[in-house]
């Protein structure tokens, strides 16, 4: 290219892009990134301190001499799962989230299917409910499901907070899962009819398997949101330690232990640690998942 | 919705296998049914049991969550298939779609309309007291704080969250290799509780008397500046801004993800075109991607909004609302728990519904338009 024919506006624009994609904005970016990380890393760090240490001097002087043995510990771990209770309401927590992440799917899946292929009076009207209750505030719900609880003896039982959480979860699953179910080539649902298969083969051996990844988003987003929730397993389960899920058991403890950092710190990051997990495993269904199911309600 | 009726294709059969197999699917339908039904109704009671062993519940619930629930669809449209043919294809949609219609009303419609008729009611849910409720938020003091706080947090956070995430977003696009690492760390909080960000940010704001070493970030910088240690969560009426920046932190990473896919999907010619046609990359930002990716501006910002407006777990574990805090949700909560009183705890409900109608009358819009 020769340099005389560019205009001076293109050669400016043309300096002003070089300047954007050098130096500057990387180091820019890359200090937004460990400002984001910093209040973390502090609390993971602290997590490994004992008591005294971080009531003495703050978490940044023990980054600061990472070799020294004798500030490292995992008592405060220790102490945390086991006196503290936060060991059970971990159990408590995968016992909450396994199932009432896969009812709700299976519930969902049969009538997405239904809304976008099968015919029948008040589908169109109906699915407009289903998307107008995605933003309805679960507050809503509080009161009348907590008296109707208490009428059937489900308060402060798994079995209520599993059905909180699949209906409170279902019109986004119904929604995310008839966008794809709906998209679906025609043709061979349509084929499959024809070689008489009945709705329930079709949906079972065609639609389900070819649904996949879309489940696994849902799967994904459930998932954290139940882990995640606080309110719905107060409202239903309370606080009682042996059914206290992580986030009510750290809420407790927040109460109880106020400044004791060593426990605070070490409960948090068990709190956090699934999701963690789950964030760096997976973290393109993750980010999928989180996007589709930012409009629940 | 364009989908055709499905033309009703049974296999041909003879009559005598009809005469054998029609009485025999009966059977299984219904004895299915029943089975699942005992079983259900028993693992109702057993589940509902709180002593019971957890482990077993659990796998209990595995086992009657998917098997049982399975099962009834199996046997619902076994059922349906001895209909006559007639309304055969008309009933079994039904089937697929039953359970979760049920389970919507009874979780979601059904509650709704209880608590809009019980937020005119007293404490007790015994009088009604028409308007009361409304009023009393209306007027009391600490009620408008709540409402105030809440107006705050909308106007606040929701900015912040959107206009942060923007800049990044853009930022992040041109840093070449190291973007999905830089990323990936914005973006982390937001997999984290907020219950669990509420606790990293107590320790960051800790605060500890002048004499004593501050082990909080903020106060160690702020003491390092000169100033003298702080209590930032009952500095009002800053310690709101505190708690807001929390849920800053932890939502920009999902803005700033969801806005860098649409910058990228901005299309090359324009930014070229653009750039032949000697604009500057800051006239480019606000006259060609902007606008490229204002419908995605639009759904993050109402998305952050309706987030916002039901925060309650970040006020409830910093400082369930003490010193001038209080957000609607909280207040709701403490109404229902502590207070007992269903009437405000239910005004409040409404309130939040009535906040988050004109979101779903564009939502319930927009998707009407998509499917014409």
């Amino acid at each position: 290219m020769s340099v005389n024919v560019q205009t001076s506006g293109t050669a400016s624009s043309d300096r002003l892009r070089k300047w954007f994609s050098g130096a500057p904005v990387r180091i820019a970016v890359i200090s937004i990134a460990l400002l984001w990380t910093l209040p973390t890393a502090g609390l993971f760090v602290s997590s490994m301190r004992p008591s005294d240490n971080i009531k003495s001097t703050g978490w940044w002087s023990a980054v600061a001499h990472p070799f020294e043995q004798a500030q490292w510990t995992v008592d405060n771990y220790a102490q945390v799962l086991t006196t503290d209770g936060m060991g059970n309401a971990f159990l408590n927590s995968l016992i909450v989230t396994i199932p009432a992440v896969v009812i709700p799917i299976t519930i969902a899946a049969f009538a997405a299917y239904a809304f976008a292929w099968l015919e029948f009076p008040g589908r169109a009207f109906l699915f407009v409910v289903v998307v107008g209750l995605m933003v309805v505030p679960l507050q809503m719900s509080l009161i009348p499901l907590l008296r109707l609880y208490t009428r059937i003896d489900l308060n402060g039982t798994f079995l209520g907070l599993w059905l909180a959480h699949t209906g409170f979860g279902l019109p986004l699953a119904i929604f995310l899962l008839f966008g794809y179910i709906a998209t679906l080539p025609g043709e061979i649902i349509e084929s499959a009819r024809v070689d008489g298969a009945s709705a329930l083969t079709t949906f079972t051996r065609l639609v389900l398997p070819l649904s996949v990844p879309v489940i696994a988003s849902f799967a994904i987003f459930q998932f954290l949101w139940v882990w995640n929730d606080l309110l719905v397993a107060l409202v239903f389960l309370g606080t009682r330690r042996e059914v206290a899920v992580v986030t009510s058991r750290l809420s407790a403890l927040v109460g109880e232990r106020g400044e004791q950092w060593h426990v605070l710190t070490a409960g948090a990051f068990i709190a956090m640690v699934v999701p963690l997990l789950v964030f760096f495993a997976l973290q393109r269904y993750f980010v999928r998942g989180l996007t589709a199911g930012s409009v629940k309600g | 919705m364009e989908t055709t009726a499905p033309a009703p294709q049974q296999p041909q059969r003879s009559n005598w296998a009809s005469l054998v197999v029609w009485p025999l699917r009966v059977a299984v339908a219904f004895v299915v049914l029943v089975i699942t039904f005992l079983l259900l109704r028993w693992s109702f009671t057993f589940m509902r049991d709180a002593d019971a062993n957890k482990f077993l519940v659990t796998i209990v619930a595995l086992v009657v969550g998917v098997g049982a629930v399975w099962a009834l669809y199996f046997a619902t449209d076994a059922l349906v298939s001895l209909l006559p043919e007639s309304i055969r294809e008309t009933v079994r949609p039904f089937v697929f779609v039953g359970p979760a219609l049920v389970i919507l009303g009874v979780f979601l419609i059904y509650p709704t309309v209880l608590t809009i008729w019980l937020s005119f009611f007293d404490a007790r849910s015994e009088n009604f007291i028409g308007l009361e409720n409304y009023l009393f938020i209306a007027t009391s003091e600490d009620m408008l704080i709540a409402l105030r706080n809440n107006v705050l947090w909308i106007v606040f956070v929701t900015s912040a969250v959107v206009g942060l995430g923007l800049v990044i977003a853009v930022l992040v696009d041109r840093i070449g290799r190291w973007e999905p690492f830089a990323k990936s760390f914005i973006f982390l909080p937001m997999a984290i509780s907020a219950v669990g960000a509420s606790v990293i940010w107590r320790f960051v704001y800790s605060f500890q008397p002048i004499q004593l070493p501050q082990i909080g970030l903020f106060n160690a910088i702020y003491t390092a500046l000169g100033g003298d240690p702080q209590g930032w969560l009952i500095l009002k009426p800053w310690n709101n801004f505190f708690l807001m920046l929390i849920m800053v932190w932890i939502l920009t990473g999902f803005a700033m993800v969801v806005l860098s896919a649409a910058i990228k999907g901005v299309p090359r010619e324009l930014l070229e075109a653009a750039r032949i046609d000697g604009a500057g990359e800051v006239r480019i930002f606000f006259g060609v991607i902007i606008p490229s990716i204002r419908t995605t501006l639009l759904t993050i910002a109402t998305t952050v909004l309706i987030m916002v407006l039901k925060v309650f777990d970040i006020v409830f574990v910093m400082t369930s609302g003490q010193h001038d805090t209080e957000v609607i949700a909280n207040r709701m909560f403490r109404e229902m728990f502590v207070f007992r009183n269903f009437g405000r705890s239910s005004a409040l409900a409404v309130i939040l519904l009535l906040a988050v109608i004109p979101v779903m009358i564009y939502n319930v819009r927009s998707f009407q338009e998509q499917r014409e």
